[in-house]
């Protein structure tokens, strides 16, 4: 034996290895790497000749034009809901597969994910004799663990040859939804497994001299609930991208293929000095958030997400060490990738809207995880509905980067509280009123309340947290295709809202129930039902917290035969409150359901958010507080309350020196009862989480993870995370149940024991 | 020289102390955590999402469960003004949210003229959805842009 082996002997060892690879499984050194790849070869030598920024100008102006055509195509005629409301995206990479232009109004995440699948193309398929990558190839994918957002996303990808060489490739993703899951619309929050999840597309060829082959299509149709769906959507992914292609080789005609490689190598060069520009005016140092996630969608357990985002020079580097372990049998895990994806959506929304959308924002970030934490999960974790996650990742950002960058004299764009962060929509599935099987979910996903700025109040409803490109679409298309009922308008959640200096834009309220199906049901995936979701800024306030409510056991159709005026308005707190439908059962519940049957005129209600409030409650301009009276959106009691306003209920006249003293007054009572940090801590700090919450991440260490796996609390090091197990929710409550119904059986008996 | 940190608090760089924004109160020193320099009020959170839904036939009302979530409010404790509303599980040690290099900070604004009034940035994003929804609006001709 000898310790050193030659580089010849290397090579063959490693080519053996790869040659004999069981299972060419997500790749850590393609997964990992979210930074653009150095320049190739033949971009270094285009780029050291020159290129004239006019024509680059131009031809990037071309090439945006082009994307933005394919993606009219696809949002036009694509035929999953997600489609008609722009959760889609098309773009253009290098040919090593740096994605470097997404369509102007395509979702951002894309942009920060899209690459991974057509490196794991290039790496394992173009020299694999059994596989190969040719001009008219198509490759299809939708599992997140090789890239992508999450598995209800299928996307087409095709190589570009022009003159027999590979320049660029291009895509076009939509959110497909049905997958094939153990509950419909591709999102099941029921997962305890990564087999839970329905088909688990790795990239591979589905399409060859432009054509779909149709045994593979037929496979696809065949795993998923809606096979009509599934062929239509890739038949318009490919003629999509084949426009796309058409288009870009109208441009290589006419500039040349230096043009367009030299472009499209450029722009991504140009988007990394620009950021690290923008971070270098940053002052050095670190900030600090913390998110709470309260709710697994299957129980409640308190998961923290933990960030500090330092900047150096023009460093700028995210660490997440300390947040929660992944969980081995629940569905809310993220993988890495696609968690970056979601940090580029908030960069692009909330920070700097104003940067090209392309991979090439993130480069210059370095991004510390935990292995094996929530945001960092491995591959075999169910994570069907890391939209938890993601959700948080999009606004992970808000607070700390403003903290930061409040300081910096030019600003690119307004400082903005966090946006409501919940998928407040309804998910889901069934028969529809013609006899169809489909599953997916409600726009009403798009109307996330936008968080309040530093100079006006947020706007209600405004766009999702992943994309202010979607729209919350059209309730009558959606009952034209399913029984989906919308019962009342969608009211504005009063009082719902995230107090501050500028109030939050808030979401609105979803009352809805299903007619003419045999078999119907909805889901519900958000969290925020005990801890608040979306932050204020600067002393603003959180939004409230948010619940699902249901009236069962009626038919309100019936109802409203026999007495048309039986609900006077659809209002979800006065149908609580007044319990005007005979006979009804009202509950309220954590806004975390999985799949459950909804009959025939039962009532299912939920609400959009509100975003964080921003500044000082007292600093509100009370003509303001009278404005949200006037419009409905608020009560007298929180205008009084909350924002400290003496004013007439009647006329809405303010009383201003009234409302000042008032203010004043309150201004000591906070001084009288407030205590100094350092005393208060003290008092208010406990070594370990209480013992009533189940909590997962880090307390004051970040280096000791608490976690409660089959029903106990356990602390492990945040270098050797394991998964926590959780126990199934309804064993808990028949033992509950059990030993309720043994504690009553000794109270009977020894009842009837003292009677004789 | 004073650099604004948020829309409660400056650093001097001079002094380098915290300041309050709104009475010029001095915290503590700038190379330590402001919070220190605060008053800190552990707040029910439900008499701030008081709770909508009769607490008699339900348990969840959309107030905030106050077993899991407390909110710390920080207050200048000169003004009263508050700087900072932050939620936590109970017992949670407050987060050390603002960190900065004071060397780094200085030389960064040596050449810097003072601000004294922040910028107020375009909202962009909303911008954006504004103009999209106009685009809708106005089928695929409309070139109609969002107000403001
Ligand atoms: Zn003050």
């Amino acid at each position: 034996m000898h310790d050193k082996i030659s580089a010849e002997e290397q090579a063959l060892l490693d080519k053996f290895l790869a040659d004999n690879q069981l299972f060419l499984g997500p790749d850590p050194e393609i997964m990992r790497n979210h930074a653009t790849t150095p320049r190739s070869k033949a971009e270094d030598e285009i780029l050291k000749k020159g290129l004239d920024p006019h024509q680059v100008h131009r031809v990037r102006g071309l090439i945006n034009a082009a994307l933005s055509e394919a993606f009219t195509m696809v949002n036009q005629m694509g035929a999953a809901p997600g489609a008609k409301w722009g959760d889609l995206v098309t773009g253009i990479y290098t040919a090593q597969g740096d994605l470097t232009m997404i369509a102007p109004h395509g979702i951002i995440a894309f942009a920060a994910c899209c690459f991974y699948p057509i490196r794991f193309i290039i790496k394992n398929w173009v020299n694999d004799p059994t596989v190969g990558v040719k001009d008219g190839d198509g490759f299809i994918h939708n599992d997140a663990r090789y890239g992508g957002i999450h598995n209800t996303d299928q996307s087409m990808m095709m190589p570009l040859y022009y003159k027999g060489e590979l320049v660029c490739w291009l895509s076009s993703t939509i959110h497909e939804g049905e997958n094939g899951a153990c509950e419909p619309g591709g999102m099941p929050a029921a997962a305890e497994s990564k087999y839970d999840e329905g088909i688990k597309m790795s990239p591979f060829k589905v399409v060859e001299n432009f054509q779909l082959k149709r045994d593979l299509v037929t496979f696809l149709q065949n795993s998923v609930r809606d096979p009509g769906l599934q062929l239509e959507d890739m038949k318009v992914k490919l003629h999509a991208v084949m426009r796309l292609r058409e288009r870009i080789i109208a441009i290589l005609d006419q500039f040349g293929r230096d043009a367009l490689m030299g472009t499209l190598r450029v722009h991504l060069e140009d988007t990394e000095a620009e950021m690290r520009r923008r971070i270098r005016e940053m002052p050095d140092g670190t900030t600090r958030v913390l998110q709470f996630m309260d709710s697994t969608l299957r129980e409640n357990a308190l998961q923290k997400i933990s960030l500090a985002i330092t900047v150096k020079d023009d460093r700028l580097i995210m660490d997440f060490r300390g947040t929660a372990p992944q969980f081995l049998n629940r569905s809310v895990n993220t993988n890495i990738a696609s968690f970056k994806a979601s940090l580029c959506t908030g960069l692009l929304q909330n920070i700097w809207p104003d940067l090209p959308h392309t991979m090439a924002v993130m480069s210059p970030i370095e991004i510390i995880t935990d292995r094996n934490s929530i945001v960092d999960a491995e591959g075999e974790m169910p994570q069907s509905m890391s939209l938890m996650p993601l959700f948080k990742g999009c606004v992970v950002w808000t607070i700390p980067m403003n903290k930061l960058n409040y300081s910096v004299p030019h600003r690119y764009s307004a400082v903005i509280a966090s946006q409501y962060d919940q998928a407040a929509t309804f998910i889901y599935g069934g028969l529809t009123q013609h006899g169809d099987v489909t599953g997916n979910f409600c726009a009403d996903i798009n109307g996330n309340g936008q968080g309040a700025r530093s100079h006006a109040d947020g706007e209600h409803s405004v766009s999702p947290v992943f994309g202010f490109m979607c729209d919350s679409g059209e309730h009558e298309i959606n009952e034209e295709d399913t029984p989906i009922i919308r019962l009342g308008a969608q009211r504005l959640a009063k009082d719902r809202i995230g107090w501050g200096k500028y109030r939050a834009g808030m979401g609105y309220e979803q009352v809805a129930t299903a007619r003419g199906s045999g078999m119907w049901g909805f889901m519900t995936g958000c969290e925020g039902s005990k801890f608040p979701s979306a932050q204020g800024l600067f002393g603003g306030y959180s939004c409230p917290s948010y619940q699902l409510m249901k009236i069962k056991g009626i038919n309100i159709f019936e109802e409203l035969k026999k007495n048309p005026k039986v609900v006077e308005v659809f209002d979800i707190v006065e149908l609580m409150n007044k319990r005007p439908i005979p006979g009804g059962k009202y509950s309220s519940h954590d806004m975390g359901m999985t799949f459950e049957l909804c009959n025939e005129g039962e009532i299912y209600m939920i609400c959009q958010g509100s975003g964080g409030g921003y500044g000082d409650v007292l600093e509100r301009d009370p003509a303001l507080v009278m404005k949200d009276l006037a419009e409905d959106l608020m009560s007298h009691e929180n205008a009084r309350d909350i924002y400290k306003v003496v004013y007439d209920e009647k006329t809405l006249v303010v009383d201003e020196e009234a409302t000042k003293k008032l203010r004043d007054d309150y201004r000591k009572e906070r001084i009288r009862r407030g205590k100094p940090f350092d005393q208060f801590c003290t008092e208010w700090v406990t070594p370990e989480p209480p013992a009533h919450i189940p909590y997962f991440g880090s307390w004051d260490n970040p280096r000791e993870i608490y976690a409660t796996t089959m029903g106990q609390r356990v602390k492990m090091s945040a270098d050797q995370l394991q998964g926590a197990f959780m126990l199934n929710p309804k064993d808990l409550r028949i033992m509950q149940l059990e030993s309720e119904v043994e504690r009553l059986q000794v109270e009977l008996g020894a009842h009837r024991n003292a009677e004789r | 020289m004073r650099v604004l940190i948020t829309e409660y608090l400056r650093i001097n760089l001079d002094t380098e102390m915290w300041e309050c924004r709104r009475c010029g109160h001095e915290h503590i020193s700038a190379r330590e955590n402001y919070k220190r320099g605060m008053l800190v009020y552990d707040r029910d959170p439900t008499e701030i999402h008081k709770p909508l839904l009769d607490t008699k036939l339900y348990e969840r009302t959309y107030s905030p469960d106050p077993k899991w979530c407390r909110i710390l409010e920080y207050y200048c404790p000169q003004c009263g003004t508050m700087v900072e509303a932050e939620y936590l599980p109970p017992g949670h040690p407050p987060l050390y949210d603002i960190e900065l290099d004071i060397g780094a900070l200085k030389l960064q604004w040596k050449d810097r003229e003072e601000v004294k009034e922040p910028v107020i940035g375009p909202d962009l994003a909303l911008e954006k959805v504004k103009n999209n929804r106009a685009l809708h609006a106005g089928h695929e001709h409309g070139h109609k842009h969002g107000q403001q």
